[in-house]
């Protein structure tokens, strides 16, 4: 009799932990099915949200048929989605379309196998025509492939300024720069005064500082040669820029590396700091406190950036496998539309990738970014995903940490930025 | 044969659930674990099958060993762990000792030591995160402000961002979390000692020093030892706290577990493995004499 209750009781365990796997998505639709799509970002909050939901509205008017999933992942500015995300390309779990920094981030992903080319959707789209010559080269790889359809640009290399600090410390506010060499003055000056000269936080907002400076001493072109092997980041010019990154660093905040980017950046709001150098979607955060672009705060390419447009940007992809390609397809329609462009930059704070939207639609802040960026020369942002693959840029944001805590001296740095970028 | 199938196979059915989960998941994955760790997987096509990872042996723990931030990483580990089980041990110690003896109250002061172990390690490190701020004099605010307030201003310092000691800052708010605990077991020790032991020392004329010296003191070895490798192995595996007071890319605050995951997220499966292991060896290195130890005792 026990024996039985026994035997009875290990088939039923067993049989449990045998029944949960299967049926990973939906049973029911067939493959290339077209009757939803899972999206799979980490626009879970704030502005960002509120522009995944322009355009998901966008999306539901354009393609009414198709259900809109969303599989947004909240926390950590992406880092805990991106880890989600690996897994479940790892798993061949993947969701149907899914948020990721156009440019060299996708190289893992691609060497992986694991997106597909949609150059072909380019055309079918008319995409070619309505994106800037300048930001397709950038997407595309060696072999003029395309990976990914980027929804928005935005610009990492922005000085925020308090107009108010910088007229009560003796500097002129009206005052524009010409090179590092001359802002470093003003900025010693403030620094003398007692006051936070420029506010930085944690490691990444000092590699987004980093690459500034980089593009600042170098200049667009050698800048960019530092991530196809053209420029030597053994050499003096490099060196010259990491002895400014250097000074740059002394003006800074102690606590800088408790703090993310909002912290670092309300210190300039709340006028405890003179400068902050952050992405344009600082611009957010100004904003939303009711500050006024030109009397609250100022905002200007980081000294000896002027006519570069350090430039980032979010893109959707078609990964393999997808369980609703066709639905992941209409998707990236609507991302690739003007409509959906419009939609989600106004609601963002960004500014879209296409060329021919209306400037009027946006504020002030992104009428300039959008004439800047038809402009300026365009280089991909180190810290963002767009110049280098994730493995360097994790190299590098080592070497920045143990720099900038003192672990490391200058020469050090040097070598183990150029370790890095040679991967 | 019959007879001692009979006896041994249903205990043995009963138990092949859980040694089949046990045998694929634990040791299962222990060995895939170790098993990447031998190979030169460290890129995102690799890890994915598109391209061939070859075995390389031990180079990886031999690098890894090598590099100076690892050993800086091993360093701070072994900076929080001894730091910690020392915080830990004493407080824990000196609390269960105060509260040994029974007293008005004794119930309030023992939730409020035990509370700590309540929160998350996620949630408190939010808070030590702001009162572990490293700004100073007119900008300070957290710790470094109530030191000003109090007139303490010497005691002010960058707390975790200095680059040596940093990680010892870390230790605070972990012994402040889990000294009630090991005061809770001490306190279970001190209890579970039988009444008659204490009168007949006294019987015999001990002075109170000498009867917790010769008689209380040695009985709790046991316990001592159990806090000592649950608190261990907990420092070894520290992870949650420090991320979420520090960022994985801060160089002061690196330990191996944050190491493995820096890996993990640069698609570097074969350097994350080999750290894995090596975690895996240090905890063994801890738990096992323990538990051939344990074993023994049982035995005799």
């Amino acid at each position: 009799m026990t024996a039985t209750v026994a035997t009875a009781a290990v088939l039923g365990l067993t049989l449990a932990a045998c029944g949960g796997s299967g049926d990973g998505g939906d049973g029911s639709s067939a493959s290339g099915g077209a009757d939803q799509v899972e999206v799979f970002t980490w626009w879970a909050a704030g502005s960002e949200k509120a522009g995944l939901d322009a355009l998901v509205g966008v999306f539901n008017e354009q393609h009414p048929d198709i259900e809109f999933v969303n599989g947004a992942v909240a926390g950590g500015a992406g880092s805990a989605a991106k880890d989600l995300l690996q897994t479940r390309l790892q798993a061949q779990d993947p969701p149907d379309t899914f948020q990721a920094h156009a440019g060299a981030e996708l190289q893992d992903y691609i060497d992986a196998a694991q997106i597909e080319d949609v150059s072909n959707l380019y055309d079918e789209f008319g995409l070619t025509d309505v994106f800037p010559a300048d930001l397709v080269d950038r997407l595309s790889t060696d072999d003029g492939k395309i990976y990914s359809i980027p929804s928005n640009i935005h610009r990492a290399n922005v000085v925020w300024a308090n107009p108010t600090v910088l007229e009560d410390n003796g500097v002129d506010p009206e005052a524009t720069y010409d090179d590092l060499d001359a802002w470093m003055a003003d900025l010693e000056k403030l620094d003398k005064a007692g006051v936070t000269a420029l506010s930085v936080g944690t490691t990444w907002t000092q590699v987004n500082l980093l690459e500034t400076v980089l593009l600042a001493d170098l200049g667009a072109e050698a800048y960019s040669g530092l991530w196809d092997g053209s420029t030597d980041w053994n050499g003096p010019e490099v060196k010259a820029a990491l002895e400014d990154f250097e000074t740059l660093m002394s003006y800074t905040n102690d606590d800088r590396d408790g703090l993310d980017w909002p912290e670092a950046t309300q210190m300039v709001i709340d006028g405890t700091a003179a400068f902050n150098v952050m992405g344009d979607w600082a611009v957010a955060a100004f904003e939303e406190q009711d500050k006024v672009l030109g009397t609250d705060f100022t905002a200007a390419p980081v000294p000896g950036t002027d006519g570069v447009f350090d430039f980032l940007a979010d893109s959707f992809t078609l990964p393999v496998g997808a369980p609703h390609p066709d639905g992941a397809k209409a998707w990236l329609e609507t991302v690739g539309s003007l409509d959906g462009q419009v939609a989600f930059n106004k609601a963002k704070g960004s500014i879209p990738a296409r060329t021919d939207a209306d400037p009027a639609d946006f504020s002030e802040y992104q009428q300039t970014a959008i004439e800047s960026f038809s402009n300026d020369t365009i280089v991909s942002s180190l810290a963002h995903g767009a110049a280098a693959p994730v493995a360097t840029l994790n190299a590098i944001s080592d070497a920045t940490s143990k720099f900038t805590t003192g672990a490391s001296d200058l020469a050090g740095y040097q070598s183990e930025l150029a370790a890095a970028a040679q991967g | 044969m019959l007879n001692k199938l009979r006896r041994v196979g249903p205990p043995l059915l009963m138990l092949a659930p859980s040694l089949i989960l046990l045998g694929v998941f634990v040791y299962g994955l222990i060995a895939a674990n170790f098993t990447t760790s031998l190979t030169d997987n460290h890129t995102a096509a690799q890890a994915t099958g598109q391209q061939p990872a070859v075995l390389v042996w031990f180079t990886n723990y031999v690098d890894l060993l090598a590099s100076e931030d690892f050993q800086h990483s091993l360093m701070n580990l072994v900076l929080y762990t001894v730091v910690f089980l020392v915080g830990t041990m004493v407080m824990g110690f000196l609390w269960a000792w105060m509260l040994e003896k029974p007293m008005k109250g004794e119930g309030l002061f023992r939730s409020v030591y035990l509370f700590p172990m309540a929160v998350s390690f996620v949630a408190s490190g939010v808070v030590w995160r702001w009162l572990l701020n490293s700004n100073q004099d007119e900008q300070a605010s957290g710790l470094n402000r109530l030191f000003q307030i109090v007139g303490l201003d010497a005691l002010q310092n960058n707390w975790w961002n200095n680059v040596t000691f940093g990680i010892i800052a870390i230790a605070i708010p972990a012994i402040w979390q889990l000294s009630g605990y090991v005061m809770a077991l001490f306190l279970a020790g001190f209890r579970g000692i039988p009444e008659e032991l204490r009168e007949a020392a006294r019987m015999d004329g001990a002075s109170e020093w000498k009867l917790y010296r010769h008689v209380l003191f040695p009985q709790l070895s046991p316990v001592a030892l159990s806090a000592l490798i649950i608190i261990g192995h907990m420092s070894l595996k520290a992870f949650d706290l420090i991320m979420s007071i520090s960022k994985p890319a801060n160089y002061q605050t690196k330990v191996p577990a944050v190491d493995m995951f820096v890996f993990k997220s640069s698609f570097d499966y074969a350097n994350a493995a080999a750290v894995g292991s090596i975690l895996l060896i240090i905890v063994a290195i801890v738990i096992v004499p323990y538990l051939v130890r344990t074993n023994r005792e049982e035995k005799r």
